[in-house]
């Protein structure tokens, strides 16, 4: 078994709010976040996948597909995007950097071929990232 | 479903590898420049790693605020611009990056409720790092 890990970035905005919590509550767990304005940030996203290496090809997996499939699933879809108005999945879910990861994962695992999905890291800052495993 | 949030922290502080269990020479041997009965020092960066539940109201693991403020508080505060060799952390330890990510760890482990903690990772340069997720540590 081989890891193979292809990296990517994107620049979006968002910002915390939940409807279901007084505007009180908003301010007081999400803080400077909840600015329905937005902010933004530079995002990079390491996809890993792991497989056994073609015997023919020597490859995991091809990465100009992987790199396809970024582009088409991820960054087509989130950079220079306001990330709660523009992604539907983040329609009734809080773009938090875990709930990105997440949908990221829900994003690519059905796409992948030959090589499984392994881990999907999120950095929102260099100081902050988010794995996610595929776990339940 | 279950997610792993990583937090990275600086703090700088001074040390001396110095085992009282030594003899001098066997000190001198063993830490090197280490052993400089003066002290140097170090910009350490600290890795922090929680996991847990997504929460469906915050989409949260845990609560930043709640993770940086108790670092914040524990361990940068307390680590920051000082001599390691003076706490009480490592009055009976040598204060390598090995005891102190082990310490670091037992720190949060008892003290921080909001997340499972997963792993501490600590650097101590850029060019070396080290990391305990917990398990037994021989006293």
């Amino acid at each position: 078994m081989v890891y193979l890990t292809r990296k990517a970035e994107f620049a979006a905005s968002h910002y915390y709010h939940n409807p279901d919590f007084s505007p009180e509550e908003n301010r007081r767990i999400f803080g400077k976040c909840n600015n329905p304005n937005g902010h933004g940030h530079n995002y990079t996203l390491e996809v890993t996948v792991k497989g056994e290496v073609d015997p023919r090809s020597g490859f995991v997996v091809d990465l100009k597909q992987l790199k396809d499939i970024l582009h088409r699933e991820v960054l087509d879809a989130m950079d220079h995007r306001f990330l709660n108005k523009e992604v539907p999945e983040f329609a009734n879910r809080i773009p938090t950097t875990e709930n990105l990861a997440i949908v990221i994962w829900q994003r690519l695992a059905p796409k992948m071929k030959a090589a499984q999905l392994h881990r999907v890291r999120v950095y929102e800052t260099p100081d902050l990232f988010v794995d996610f495993y595929g776990e339940a | 479903m279950k997610a792993h949030l990583t937090r990275r922290y600086r703090f700088s502080a001074s040390h001396r590898l110095h085992s009282e269990e030594m003899s001098a020479e066997e000190n001198a041997s063993t830490y090197g420049k280490c052993n400089n009965p003066y002290g140097h020092g170090h910009n350490y960066a600290l890795e922090v790693t929680v996991s847990g539940p997504v929460d469906e109201a915050t989409g949260m693991v845990c609560n930043l605020t709640d993770l940086d403020g108790f670092v914040q508080r524990e361990i940068v505060e307390r680590f920051d611009i000082q001599n390691l060799n003076m706490l009480p952390e490592f009055a009976r330890t040598v204060p390598t990056t090995e005891n102190l990510c082990t310490a670091i760890y037992d720190i949060l482990r008892r003290g921080f409720t909001h997340a499972h903690l997963e792993k501490v990772r600590m650097e101590e340069t850029m060019m070396n790092s080290f990391e305990f997720a917990g398990g037994e540590i021989r006293e």
